[in-house]
C-alpha cells in the first residue's frame, strides 16, 4: 500500500491515491446509500433501540454466551457490498459465541476518515447517560502549521483498554481489573473514589463523577419544554454500564466514582456494536475481536500504517489508529 | 510574663475553636452535597485536600522522627520534649487522615482500603503502613506518659479522672515497671523509625511511581518527601517546643531550642539542595512534560506561591533568622512557624503542577464541561474543610497538652 506523507509525516488525504490504495473492506464503506437503507438500515437502526427494549434483562449474568445468544439481533445474509457495520456486528456475534477468554475486543480508528464531527462523543454520552464532567470519548483536535496554512487532525480518544494498564495496578482496593475479554472494568460498587487511577492513566481516559448535573445553575421555567425540571428526567435515567442498572441518585454510585469507556460492554454482550462505532458518520471507527482472523479489525490491525498512542509507555493499547 | 503566656495561649485556643466552627460549614457542605462544590474534578483529580494530607502527614512523620531522638538515640537535650513531639505527631496524623477521608468519593467504603487491599498498589501499602504507624504512635505515647499518668491520676478534677481512666486500673509505678516501659519504648521507637520512613516514603512513592506524570515520576520524589517531612515536622516542633516545652525559661530550654534550630537549618539546606537538583535537571534539556510542570511552578499563574510563599517566607527569611539569630528562642520559634506553615505551598506544588499538564495534546479543548479543565484553584468549601482539619489537629494538640501529662516536668526514668 502506498500513501503520501508530507514532510511532517502526516498523511495528505487530498492525494489522489485514496481510491487505489483502498482495500476491499474499506471500499465496502463507500456503499450505495439507497441500497443500504433499503436492505440493512432497519437492522442497524433497530440495534440502537435494543438497550431500551431489553433493559430489564441486562442484569443477567453477562459472560455466559448461552444466556446472551438468543437476544442477538438477526442479521441479513452477507452480501458483497454490505455495510461494514453489519459485517462488524457479524464479527461481534461470532465472538460472543466463543468462550469469554478467547475474545479480544479491539478498536481501530481511521484518522484519515475522521471528520471531527464529535458525534461519537455525544452518542456515547447519551448511551451511558453521562453527566456533566464525565466524558468517555472526547475527540482531540490538533492543529498543524501556522495560520492560514493549517491542517487539522482529529483524534477520538476512548479508553485504550490497555493490555498492561497502569490504572489497574494503581487501584488500592482491587476495584478495577482487566477482564478475560480484554476490557478494563471498574466496579462502581467497590470503587472508593480515591482517583489514584486517574493520575496513573497516561491517556486521561479516566474521569471522576463529581455528581454535577448539566442543569446546575439553569433558570427554572416551570414545566416548560426545555426546563431543568423536564431535562432532569433524562439525567436521572439509569445507565446500563457493565449490564447493571444504575439509576442516578444522590451519593449513590456512580456518583463519587471514577468512570471510563468500557467499549459499551453492555451492548457488545447483546450482539451490538459500541455506540461510537454505530454513530460514526465517517465510518472511521471499527470494532471487533482481534482474536478472530476473519474479523474486520484483525484485517485492519495487520496494516503497516497502524499505530497506537504513547507506545513508549508500554501500556499496549487495544485501540489502534490508522494514519 | 505569665500573663503574656496566658494571653498567647488564649489566642491559640480561640483560633483553633473559631476555625473549627467556621470549618464545620465546609464539612456540612461536603457531607450533604458531596463533591459538587469542590473544584477538583476529572482532569485535576487531586487538589487542596490531597496536598493538605501529604502536608500534615509529613508534619507527623517529621515530629515522630524527632521523638525517636529521645526514645531511641537518647539525646539528653530533647528529653523534655519527647512526649510533646509524640503528641504533635498524633494530632497531625489525625488531621491528615480526616482530610484524605473527606477526599474519598465514597467515604463509607474506606474500610475496603484495609480489607480489600491491592498490594500491587503503593496506595494499598501506604494504608497498611500508616495504620501500623498510628497504632505504634498511640502505644508509644501511652508508654511515655505512663508514670506521669500514675501521678496525675491522684489529682482531683477532670484531668485526674482522664489519667485514671487511661491507666486501665493498673497503677503500679514501681522502678521495674518504669524500666519495662522504657525498654518497650526503645523497642517501639526503633521499629518506628523505619516504619515512619517507609510510610512517608510510600506517600512519596505514590507520586513517584506514576509513569504517566513525568514531573512526579522520579526516584527522587520519595526522598524529597522524606526530607520535606523531617524539615517541616522539625520546624513545627521547634515552634511548639519554644512555646510549650516544660522547661521553658531555663538555660536548658534555650540550648535545646538552639540545637533544634541547627537541625532545621541543616534540613532546610538539604531540602533546598534536592529541590535545586530536581528543578534544574528537569528544566535543563526541557523534557517536554516535566519541564512544562516546572515552568508552571516557576512562571505559571501561581508563580508567587513558589517565589514568595515558599522561597521568600519558607526558605530565605527562616534561613536568615536561623543563621544570624539562631541562639534566640524567639527567632527559632518564628523560623519554625514560617517553615511549617509555608510548607503547604511545597506540597501544593508537588500535587498540582504534575496534574495541570494535559496528558494528551488537544485534550483540553476536546470537550468543555465542569471538571474537564486543567485550571484549578481550591473552592471556598475546600478551604473550609482544610481549615477545619488543621484546627482539628490544633485542638487535639491543645486538649492533649491540657488534659494529659504531656508537659509534666518529670524526669522520664530509665532513659539514662
Ligand atoms: S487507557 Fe487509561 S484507563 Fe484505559 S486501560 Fe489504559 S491506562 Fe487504564
Ligand atoms: S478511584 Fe476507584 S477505581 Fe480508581 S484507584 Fe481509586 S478505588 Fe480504584
Amino acid at each position: 500500500m502506498v500513501y503520501h506523507e508530507d514532510e511532517n509525516g502526516y498523511v495528505n488525504t487530498e492525494c489522489d491515491e485514496t481510491e487505489e490504495t483502498r482495500t476491499e473492506v474499506e471500499q465496502a464503506a463507500t456503499f450505495d446509500r439507497a441500497r443500504f437503507l433499503k436492505k440493512l438500515g432497519s437492522t442497524v437502526f433497530a440495534s440502537l433501540l435494543v438497550p431500551a427494549v431489553f433493559k430489564d434483562q441486562f442484569s443477567a449474568k453477562a459472560n455466559d454466551p448461552a444466556e446472551t445468544a438468543p437476544e442477538f439481533p438477526i442479521l441479513p445474509e452477507p452480501t458483497e457490498d454490505e455495510d461494514i457495520l453489519v459485517r462488524m456486528m457479524r464479527d461481534v456475534q461470532r465472538a460472543m459465541k466463543k468462550p469469554v477468554d478467547q475474545r479480544k475486543w479491539s478498536m481501530v480508528i481511521d484518522l484519515r476518515k475522521c471528520i471531527g464531527c464529535h458525534s461519537c462523543t455525544i452518542s456515547c454520552a447519551s448511551e451511558n447517560k453521562l453527566p456533566e464532567g464525565v466524558i468517555y470519548r472526547p475527540v482531540m483536535e490538533e492543529e498543524i502549521g501556522t495560520y492560514p496554512h493549517v491542517s487539522k487532525r482529529f483524534i477520538p480518544r476512548p479508553c485504550m483498554q490497555c493490555e498492561e494498564p497502569p490504572c489497574v495496578d494503581a487501584c488500592p482496593v482491587n476495584a478495577t481489573w482487566i477482564r478475560k475479554d480484554g476490557i478494563v472494568e471498574i466496579d462502581y460498587k467497590q470503587c472508593i473514589g480515591c482517583r489514584y487511577c486517574i493520575t496513573a492513566c497516561p491517556y486521561g481516559s479516566r474521569v471522576f463523577d463529581s455528581g454535577f448535573s448539566y442543569m446546575d445553575g439553569l433558570a427554572s421555567k416551570g414545566e416548560a419544554y426545555l426546563s431543568p425540571e423536564g431535562a432532569i428526567v433524562y439525567e436521572k435515567a439509569p445507565a446500563y454500564e457493565y449490564g447493571k442498572k444504575m439509576p442516578r441518585e444522590d451519593h449513590q454510585s456512580p456518583i463519587g466514582n471514577v468512570r471510563k469507556c468500557h467499549f459499551c460492554l453492555h451492548r457488545i454482550e447483546k450482539g451490538l456494536l459500541p455506540q461510537c462505532t454505530v454513530s460514526c458518520i465517517g465510518r472511521a471507527t471499527f470494532f471487533g475481536d482481534a482474536n478472530d482472523p476473519e474479523s474486520l479489525v484483525t484485517e485492519l490491525i495487520g496494516k503497516p500504517n497502524i499505530m497506537v498512542l504513547k507506545e513508549e509507555m508500554g501500556t499496549r493499547p487495544k485501540v489502534y489508529y490508522l494514519v | 510574663m505569665a500573663q503574656v503566656r496566658n494571653k498567647r495561649e488564649g489566642l491559640f485556643w480561640f483560633l483553633a475553636i473559631a476555625c473549627f466552627a467556621i470549618g464545620l460549614i465546609g464539612i456540612y457542605d461536603r457531607l450533604v452535597n458531596g463533591h459538587v462544590n469542590a473544584n477538583y474534578g476529572s482532569y485535576i483529580p487531586w487538589g487542596l485536600w490531597v496536598a493538605a494530607y501529604i502536608y500534615m502527614i509529613g508534619l507527623s512523620a517529621g515530629a515522630f522522627v524527632m521523638s525517636s531522638l529521645v526514645y531511641v538515640f537518647k539525646v539528653e537535650k530533647f528529653k523534655k520534649i519527647g512526649k510533646l513531639s509524640l503528641l504533635v505527631a498524633l494530632a497531625t496524623l489525625v488531621g491528615a487522615l480526616v482530610t484524605i477521608w473527606m477526599d474519598l468519593g465514597h467515604m463509607g467504603r474506606a474500610w475496603r482500603l484495609m480489607l480489600k487491599t491491592n498490594f500491587m498498589s503503593v496506595m494499598g501499602w501506604m494504608v497498611w503502613l500508616y495504620s501500623a504507624y498510628f497504632i505504634l504512635l498511640i502505644v508509644e505515647l501511652w508508654l511515655a506518659m505512663r508514670s506521669d499518668l500514675v501521678k496525675c491520676s491522684r489529682e482531683s478534677g477532670l484531668r485526674g479522672k482522664i489519667c485514671n481512666f487511661l491507666l486501665f486500673g493498673n497503677k503500679d509505678d514501681s522502678p521495674e515497671r518504669q524500666a519495662k516501659s522504657a525498654r518497650l519504648l526503645t523497642i517501639l521507637g526503633t521499629i518506628g523509625i523505619p516504619l515512619a520512613i517507609a510510610f512517608h516514603g510510600s506517600v512519596g512513592a505514590i507520586f513517584g511511581v506514576v509513569g504517566a506524570r513525568p514531573y512526579w515520576h522520579s526516584g527522587l520524589t520519595p526522598i524529597i518527601f522524606l526530607v520535606g517531612a523531617f524539615l517541616s515536622g522539625g520546624a513545627l516542633l521547634a515552634f511548639i517546643a519554644a512555646n510549650w516545652a516544660p522547661n521553658k525559661g531555663t538555660e536548658e530550654h534555650r540550648s535545646m531550642i538552639a540545637l533544634l534550630g541547627k537541625i532545621i537549618l541543616a534540613m532546610l539546606a538539604l531540602d533546598v539542595l534536592l529541590e535545586y537538583a530536581e528543578i534544574t535537571v528537569g528544566l535543563w534539556q526541557s523534557v517536554p512534560e516535566e519541564a512544562e510542570s516546572l515552568k508552571l511552578i516557576l512562571f505559571g499563574d501561581y508563580w508567587w506561591v513558589f517565589w514568595f510563599v515558599h522561597v521568600g517566607l519558607g526558605v530565605v527569611v527562616p534561613a536568615l533568622l536561623l543563621i544570624f539569630n539562631g541562639k534566640s528562642v524567639r527567632a527559632v520559634a518564628i523560623a519554625g512557624a514560617l517553615i511549617a506553615v509555608t510548607f503547604l505551598a511545597v506540597r501544593l506544588n508537588i500535587v498540582l503542577p504534575g496534574l495541570s499538564v494535559p496528558e494528551m495534546e488537544g485534550l483540553l479543548h476536546a470537550y468543555s464541561s465542569r471538571g474537564l479543565t486543567f485550571d484549578y484553584f481550591p473552592s471556598v468549601s475546600e478551604w473550609l474543610v482544610f481549615i477545619w482539619s488543621v484546627s482539628l489537629a490544633g485542638l487535639i494538640f491543645l486538649l492533649g497538652k491540657t488534659y494529659l501529662p504531656i508537659l509534666d516536668d518529670k524526669e522520664a526514668k530509665g532513659l539514662n
